[in-house]
């Protein structure tokens, strides 16, 4: 909110005009207000790693994370770029391996990747797009400096939350929109729908069926695909309710077996067929690989986009932005230490205490060390993990990310905060949902943002300039 | 060489099958060494879905039972010309890339047992290395029907002592990718001299060497295929190129019967 001289930014000025008007007591019966209405509409997520799976609210906070129109669209063009890069790059690692046999990354990064799937070599996928809905993790550090943190190429999720905080936000403080242009993001179901349906495989017709996969109710995202199920108005299935009818995959229906066209699956690559994949899994669809393979469904995002997002992979991004997109890369990395290579970890070992260490494959923010806030056993146990699996860990520098101001007992209190827009990519084009979800780690000095780990969210404005 | 073959496989079920659905791998490949005259695959009490080509250029067809059925029967059969090459393949065609071939799987896993054998066989990654490998795998597992199960890897097969042509290829591969080599199982036809009649698919190895490409070693006969050999699927081991995968609700109490006729015409 506030730049480096302690001065208002900009974008902040209306916002903070409305808020010193304000009476605090107002505004904290609003806060509990707002809770009220999370839990009313049953936003909550499962917490792994827990003896129960608990159901736990993701706690909302009421100052909005304001981004100028100039400073979006900067960043836009940047994700733009990226996305672009990350589809184009899932193509050919899954035919010639142009970018290997150019020597910009060692076969190793692609032959020892677990996140590989032979099943996908050759596969042309309907409308050439892997990655259909992508979240790229962003922090900013200063005026127009962005660093992407990760890119979300599976399975991206929190949209919901973005929609809800929104929805959220227009209920409580009306009068906010009308003294600020924001723009809107409630067009994402509609968006995600059309961005689908433009994917489908070209057996379709005019108007192509799709539907939400879903795991099921114990997923501890199960309200998200319901969620975008509903708002786009199309079925939310199950494994069980969809088998292989007439080359196509099908899904029940009072009239008999009605065939889908695009799958917005949340069911993770392993659990998808248990014909191809996992024998075990319960939650896919046996045969939908081949069918797939026929091309007779568009699954999205495709199956073996994980060797996009992994950890190791994210290291070699700037190279493949300039190898496919002929352009230098808009968005900054965070300079990765990668520990399989001798030199890299015996630098990361010697800097364990200034150092953020993560899983290659981790999520959610778990299996990490943040060297600076950990306490010096961390540290020694996290050293013997990491000597004994080098190849599983990266290690990044600690960023001094921006704040924004949280509503706290004690008045406004800066916390730590990145961004996760949501990015659309269909044969048509890319569309990124202005904004984004906002979390904020709301421990004081934290850098840790994810919901797992006491994060909470905030609503994000992207202003009309 | 002309070969006429038919592959029958006819499944009965005590109850009811209510859904399943067979990944088939029964279409010979196209190469220079061996041409279709021929072939089809017809189903009874059930039907075809689909058909495309695998990461190894297999050809797949996904067929489904029948709703209900309590029987099921797959019939394969055409005409092969081949051409000796004495063995050999030839270059790497993709679509999966070479090194895909030095993985290692649960059922070609190099542990003691297989470790131990390539040590004691004076092997090495050319033609004289692999045919020494060829012979030590014999002299160790002697082939006998009846014991081994499909599930069986090279190290299983190595404590018994004894297999078939599954098991031979299983650790011919393991040993040829512990050496650095990539190797891939072969499935497919053989004409045997002394009868036309059998009743299960044969398998053999490849190994890709450098200068020479794929070459092929039947271990469970001790030699590389000729004109009596026709490929059908490749894969990393038994599971990616085994002629069904299968899955099925109901159909409990299965019987099969499997009847294979390899001819010269």
């Amino acid at each position: 909110m506030w730049g480096d001289d302690d001065r208002l930014r900009e974008p902040y000025a209306r916002f903070h005009q409305w808020f010193r008007d304000e009476d605090p007591a107002r505004l904290r019966a609003k806060q509990r207000e707002a809770e009220n209405l999370f839990r009313l509409t049953g936003i909550t997520f499962n917490v792994y790693g827990r003896s129960e799976a608990e159901e736990r609210l993701i706690p909302f906070d009421i100052i909005p994370r304001i981004i100028s129109g100039h400073e979006w669209q900067k960043l836009a063009r940047g994700i733009e770029q990226r996305v672009r890069a990350i589809n184009a790059f899932i193509h050919d690692i899954y035919h010639k391996q142009e970018i290997v046999r150019a020597g910009r990354i060692p076969e190793e990064m692609i032959s020892r990747n677990d996140a590989f799937l032979p099943h996908m070599i050759g596969v042309e996928p309907p409308g050439g797009i892997y990655t259909h809905i992508i979240g790229i993790d962003i922090v900013r550090t200063g005026p127009g400096e962005f660093f992407v943190l990760e890119d979300n190429a599976r399975t991206p999720s929190g949209v919901s939350y973005m929609l809800e905080n929104r929805e959220t936000m227009l209920q409580m403080f009306p009068e906010l929109f009308s003294r600020n242009r924001v723009r809107p993001v409630q067009n994402y179901p509609t968006d995600l729908r059309r961005s689908l349906a433009a994917s489908a495989p070209t057996m379709a017709d005019g108007s192509p069926v799709v539907a939400v996969l879903t795991p099921g109710i114990y997923n501890s995202a199960y309200f998200e695909h319901a969620f975008l199920a509903d708002q786009m108005g199309v079925e939310l299935v199950e494994g069980h309710d969809l088998k292989v009818v007439d080359g196509r995959v099908a899904m029940r229906t009072t009239r008999g077996y009605k065939p889908i066209d695009v799958l917005y699956r949340r069911v993770d690559d392993d659990f998808l067929d248990p014909l191809n994949f996992n024998p075990k899994s319960q939650l896919g669809v046996p045969g939908i690989m081949d069918v797939y393979r026929a091309g007779g469904i568009t699954i999205a995002n495709a199956p073996g986009t994980g060797i996009a997002d992994d950890k190791a992979i994210y290291s070699y991004m700037p190279e493949i932005v300039e190898f496919y997109t002929g352009e230098r890369p808009l968005l900054k990395n965070v300079p990765t230490w990668r520990c399989s290579e001798p030199e890299d970890l015996a630098h990361v070992l010697d800097n364990l205490a200034d150092l953020v260490v993560k899983e290659v494959h981790g999520s959610g923010g778990y299996g990490m060390l943040i060297g600076p806030t950990a306490s010096k056993k961390d540290i020694s146990a996290f050293r013997a993990k990491l000597k004994a699996r080098p190849g599983n860990y990266i290690a990044q520098p600690t960023l001094s990310l921006s704040t924004v101001p949280i509503f706290s007992r004690q008045g406004l209190a800066p916390r730590h905060v990145d961004l996760r827009p949501f990015v659309l990519a269909s044969p048509r084009g890319i569309k990124i949902t202005p904004g984004g979800l906002t979390r904020v780690a709301l421990k004081k000095g934290s850098l840790v943002v994810n919901s797992s780990q006491g994060g909470g969210t905030k609503d994000t404005w992207v202003l009309e300039d | 060489m002309r070969l006429k073959i038919q592959h029958v496989t006819r499944y009965r079920f005590e109850t009811p099958v209510s859904y399943g659905l067979q990944q088939l791998r029964k279409t010979p490949k196209t190469t220079p060494q061996q041409q279709i005259i021929a072939w089809q695959t017809r189903v009874e009490h059930g039907r075809k879905e689909l058909a495309f080509e695998d990461y190894h250029h297999n050809t797949v067809e996904l067929i489904s039972f029948s709703r209900g059925t309590t029987e099921l029967s797959v019939i394969s059969e055409g005409e092969m010309e081949l051409t000796d090459t004495a063995g050999i393949v030839g270059p790497h065609r993709g679509p999966a890339p070479l090194w895909l071939y030095r993985r290692s799987t649960e059922l070609t896993r190099p542990r003691p047992r297989v470790r131990e054998l390539l040590r004691g066989s004076e092997a090495s990654p050319d033609l004289e290395g692999l045919h020494r490998l060829m012979r030590a795998i014999r002299d160790a597992v002697s082939y006998e029907t009846g014991i081994s199960h499909a599930g069986w890897s090279a190290e299983d097969a190595l404590e018994a002592g004894r297999g078939v042509c599954q098991d031979h290829t299983h650790i011919f591969l393991a040993c040829a990718r512990e050496m650095g080599l990539p190797a891939r199982y072969v499935s497919g036809y053989l004409m045997l001299d002394d009868s036309t009649s059998q009743d299960a698919m044969h398998a053999w190895a490849e190994a890709h060497i450098e200068n020479l490409g794929w070459v092929g070693f039947d271990v469970s006969n001790g030699i590389s295929p000729d004109v009596r050999y026709v490929r059908v699927a490749t894969g990393l081991d038994y599971a990616e190129a085994s002629p069904v995968t299968g899955m099925q609700t109901g159909g409990t109490g299965e019987a099969l019967a499997v009847r294979i006729d390899v001819a010269q015409q």
